[in-house]
């Protein structure tokens, strides 16, 4: 989230699309029913459901299941038409009046530079025109017809009403009257908020259905300002802070990237991240990679990184391939190329698509070790459960360990939440029987792999032998330990470099914050972005002061949120050019003639002028992006794509399935379905009564939700003569699954391209571990693609077929 | 009542005694102390309140646990109740169906309590100890790292990639395990790296 759940109370507007926050998310969804009351607040809700979020909308329209980029550009072009505009933000805030290269275009649902053959683009004409003086060309007059605000105008010119009516089966008054209220959100003082979650992201374009609704709220000028932002509602307690602390394939924490191998040495490396600024006076911060970098590489090999050997660049891994995302890694598997792997909290059993392929990689394995403190379907993927795990499992050579760890009940330490607060939290009840935390197995396998290459050698024993682990007991690490070292300290004595005999942090002493960190050496912090949280002022983790000055909601004294305290992104976006706030009744900060102060931990130089310095002082450009060069592999705007599987061919280029450039492996290319054998469109989703497929172990939970079920149209049921309540059989091109049918009115056929589309709903509770009855998830039936920029699974829309079924088969 | 209390400092106070004088001390009148000298002590005034999180969605409801025992004191500690922290700014005490059931999750029958081991084409697990079970691991990682780690590519760059074994790291453990399965995992060159945020 660019802001927090409390600061949701302050907007005016509150569009749900791409999630249902009332089921997934109840607590935090309060806050929007706090606006709705007392500020006059609408809620709109586009869903292929009529979700318990609908239940409480003013407006409610449906969709059809990956088609929102339609809808999203379809509004972009309905306020460019009826100016409902912020021009002021527009024109200043944004890249609209940035120049882009002759070359650049769109034709036939592709962007310049395709190669087919590569499933990828050739980026090259993606950019700016870059003038003599080295910045980007402009034209603030928004005059230029190569200026990003008239391409714009151009891309989105296909995406009239009665185009999002034919794509996304929402009916043209239902859209425009969406378009009205979101347009008078243009005002400067008005301000809508985005809240979306897995319904935007588990699609092979979900990364281009975010941006495109950041696109809307950057027009409507609604970053940086309370109320507004673009609100990503995280699905765990501390998914946050795992991708914070870059535990994915090519992540460094702080967003920091692990090297590919076009990147041989560090001078190359650090040469491609100069992020020279783009226009003059812009701060451009990550300037200061190499000060992260640098500390990160000391906070891991601390006396072994050295000047002279760069760093100890040798050590980190280069990667070949983009990312060894869990894809990859299960495809690499299938084929018998991963010989160990580890499950620390994950049940990928149930998290991934095709189970089916899932099942024979994990049996192709040496080894597995499980670490959860809970029974996995995972754990358990040789046991035979008839139906739901028909499995041989004599005949599946794969060792197992299930490690019992503690859970959040038993251990300290910090999450983060969707508003990126770094909440610390007490250890209060004794772990079951032999349960231990994770930080004792992490630790303890760790020493013993270490002992073994002391003891005997090996290949390149350096990073291992030589990484950080100076712990007073190191079988045990304490969190307040971790969190000092992620937090960052002076190693030798660190003085102003604008003023040398100024001591800016002791040697020994806990850096401030991230501005304190150097790149020679002088400092280490194993994440930048936390730098802050544990400082010579103790754990601000744990603070627990619940005031609000203002009535803000900002409560800047709870907790700590990253960066540097920080509430809402962008907040230097909520005041004009002359820095005063939008809306003087919901001021965040404002320019006092020689400082940024107000409720929040103002987003820019305190004394950066505000005519001067722009407020998106992470970009080069100082200005947010409507257009993002070659950032993202599927293009600098979001253009229709239909799903991989899909009752419609793309209507744009009926020869492009799904994302043109998404990464498809050659036997799950075989294994996608059409239409004429799997005509009804699925979608996965959540129930309020369970959390994925943990609260299944719990009786609570398990009797409020008990079974699976699959939820389908009225019309759907009188088709197929599926009776309310009655047992059905759903399959697709990957496997089957038996389930209650809830026939219901919260699904209703759409008209999509002249065709009738009917929508099969499948929660994903169940599984064949806990104490609800067993039961399928989705994911024996989703499609194996992923995201084209992030590979994450597409769940959200893929094809089934559906039939009633007396009783299920026995195995 | 006729002083203004937070819920959380009544229970404090009510946990000093329940005896009618120091309810009286509270402000309580002599008929609503009369009242209160009928009740029952209440269950939880000799636990030990803990604050944690609650650990499904990112909204991070604040909870407070009840126990039996005192985990800070070193003794065994029994949860025995859990319920939103009305001080927390973002849930105000309230909790949702899954978070008002929490308790059931850390008391769940099929908690693992112990190390437990399958051989290849076993039908069953059988139990193993700590140190087997490490042992195994660090046995099975060295042997795997030293046969296939990658330590140059075609051109004879160092690329250091250990491509045959895989983690996948999880979404509701702290920060501080994070950055100590970081530290682990990266020291050995695993690229196959990943946590929930992928889904």
């Amino acid at each position: 989230m660019t802001n927090a759940w409390t600061d949701i109370k302050n907007t005016d507007l509150v569009v749900v699309m791409g999630g249902n926050a009332a089921e997934a998310h109840p607590c935090g969804f309060k806050w929007v029913t706090e606006a709705k009351a007392n500020r006059g607040a609408k809620l709109i809700v586009v869903d292929p459901r009529y979700t318990r979020t609908a239940s409480v909308s003013d407006f409610y329209a449906p969709i059809r299941p990956g088609s929102d980029i339609s809808f999203l550009m379809g509004v972009i072009r309905w306020c460019m038409e009826n100016d409902k505009v912020q021009w002021e933000y527009v024109r200043n805030y944004t890249n609209a009046a940035f120049l882009v290269k002759e070359g650049f275009g769109w034709s036939d649902g592709l962007f310049t530079g395709y190669d087919e053959e590569k499933r990828d683009y050739d980026k090259e004409s993606w950019d700016y025109q870059i003038g003599e003086d080295g910045y980007a060309r402009i034209d603030p007059t928004l005059q230029d017809p190569r200026c990003v605000w008239n391409l714009l105008k151009a891309h989105v010119e296909a995406y009239t009403p009665e185009f999002v009516e034919n794509i996304c089966g929402t009916p043209k008054d239902k859209f425009l009257q969406i378009c009205e209220m979101i347009g008078e959100c243009s005002a400067p003082d008005r301000v809508m908020t985005s809240m979306y979650a897995l319904g935007w992201t588990q699609h092979s374009k979900g990364a281009q259905n975010i941006r495109g609704m950041a696109m809307l709220q950057l027009i409507l000028g609604n970053i940086g300002m309370r109320g507004g932002g673009m609100n990503a509602l995280r699905g765990h307690s501390n998914i946050q802070g795992l991708t914070d602390l870059g535990l994915m394939s090519n992540l460094i924490p702080g967003y920091l990237n692990i090297p590919t191998e076009k990147e041989p040495d560090w001078q190359t490396y650090i040469s491609a991240r100069g992020f020279k600024p783009l226009r003059p006076n812009q701060t451009s911060y990550w300037q200061n990679y190499p000060k992260f970098m640098v500390s990160f590489m000391k906070a891991m090999w601390g006396d072994a990184a050295t000047a002279e050997n760069d760093w100890a660049y040798h050590y980190l891994p280069k990667l070949d391939v983009p990312t060894y995302d869990v894809l990859r890694m299960f495809e690499l598997m299938k084929h018998g190329q991963i010989n160990l792997y580890f499950c620390q909290g994950f049940n990928p059993l149930l998290s991934f698509p095709n189970r089916a392929k899932l099942t024979e990689a994990l049996s192709r394995l040496k080894l597995l070790v499980v670490m959860d403190p809970l029974e996995t379907e995972t754990a358990h993927f040789w046991e035979n459960h008839g139906i739901h795990n028909d499995v041989d499992s004599a005949a599946i050579q794969t060792e197992v360990l299930e490690l019992p760890t503690t859970c959040f009940a038993e251990d300290e330490g910090a999450l983060v939440n969707s508003g990126r607060w770094l909440q610390w939290h007490w250890a209060g009840g004794t772990p079951p029987g032999e349960a231990r935390h994770d930080t004792w197995i992490m630790a303890n396998i760790f020493l013993r792999l270490r002992k073994l290459y002391q003891d005997e050698g090996g290949v390149f024993p350096d990073p291992i032998l030589n990484l950080t682990w100076d712990y007073a007991d190191p079988s045990e690490p304490t969190p307040e330990e971790l969190a000092r070292e992620m937090n960052g300290r002076a190693l030798k004595t660190v003085y102003d470099a604008k003023d040398p005999s100024t001591v800016l942090v002791e040697a020994g002493k806990q850096v401030k914050n991230f501005t304190q960190l150097q790149d020679d050496g002088s400092t280490m912090c194993g994440c930048w972005i936390y730098s802050g949280c544990w400082n010579e002022d103790g754990n601000n983790m744990a603070r627990r002061d619940n005031s609000d000055p203002g009535d803000a909601g900002m409560f800047l004294n709870w907790s700590f949120a990253w960066p540097v305290n920080r509430r809402i992104l962008y907040n230097r976006a909520s005041a004009d050019m002359q820095g005063k706030p939008w809306d003087p009744d919901r001021k965040l900060i404002e320019w006092t003639g020689e400082k940024w102060e107000g409720y929040d931990v103002p987003d820019i130089g305190v004394t950066s002028k505000p005519d001067e310095v722009m407020p998106f002082i992470m970009n080069q450009e100082g200005a947010s992006r409507l257009f993002t060069r070659g950032m993202m592999r599927d293009g600098p705007f979001p253009t229709h794509m239909e799903p991989f599987e899909s009752p419609l061919k793309n209507v744009f280029n009926d020869k492009m399935r799904g994302n043109p450039v998404s990464r498809v492996f050659a036997d799950d290319a075989a294994q996608f379905a059409t239409s004429d054998e799997f005509p009804f469109v699925a979608t996965s989703y959540r129930l309020t009564e369970h959390f994925h497929y943990w609260t299944k172990h719990n009786k609570v939970n398990a009797s409020l939700q008990p079974e699976f079920f699959v939820e389908i149209s009225e019309e759907l049921a009188a088709e197929k003569g599926i009776a309310k309540g009655g047992r059905v059989r759903v399959w697709g091109k990957r496997g089957e699954v038996w389930a209650k049918a809830v026939v219901t009115k919260r699904i209703k056929p759409m008209i999509c391209d002249g065709k009738t589309v009917h929508v099969v709903g499948i929660p994903l509770h169940w599984g064949f571990k806990g104490a609800a009855k067993k039961g399928w998830g989705p994911n024996s039936l989703t499609p194996f693609v992923g995201d084209a920029n992030v590979e994450t699974p597409e769940f959200k829309a893929f094809l089934v077929n559906i039939e009633p079924s007396t009783e299920e088969p026995v195995a | 009542m006729n002083i203004d209390l937070s819920r959380r400092s009544f229970l404090r106070l009510a946990g000093a005694g329940v005896a009618a004088t120091s309810l009286g001390a509270m402000g309580f009148g002599e008929a609503e102390a009369a009242e209160a000298a009928h009740v029952r002590a209440f269950k939880l005034t000799t636990t030990t309140e803990t604050r944690n999180t609650c650990p499904y969605c990112s909204v991070a409801c604040g909870i407070i646990m009840y126990s039996e025992g005192d985990v800070k004191a070193g003794e065994t500690a029994e949860i025995m109740h859990i319920e939103g922290d009305a001080d927390h700014p973002t849930n105000r005490g309230t909790l949702c169906p899954k978070g008002a059931a929490l308790k059931d999750f850390v008391k769940a029958p099929t908690r693992l309590t112990r190390p437990r081991y399958r051989a290849a084409g076993a039908t069953e697990f059988q139990d193993i100890t700590w140190d087997q079970a490490l042992d195994k691991i660090a046995r099975a990682m060295k042997d795997d790292r030293d046969a296939n780690l990658v330590q140059t590519n075609e051109d004879g760059v160092a690329v250091n990639r250990w491509t045959t074994t895989g983690f996948l790291a999880a979404s509701a453990t702290t920060n501080e395990t994070a950055w100590l399965t970081y530290k682990a995992v990266r020291s050995t060159g695993i690229v196959g790296f990943d946590n929930q945020a992928r889904v």
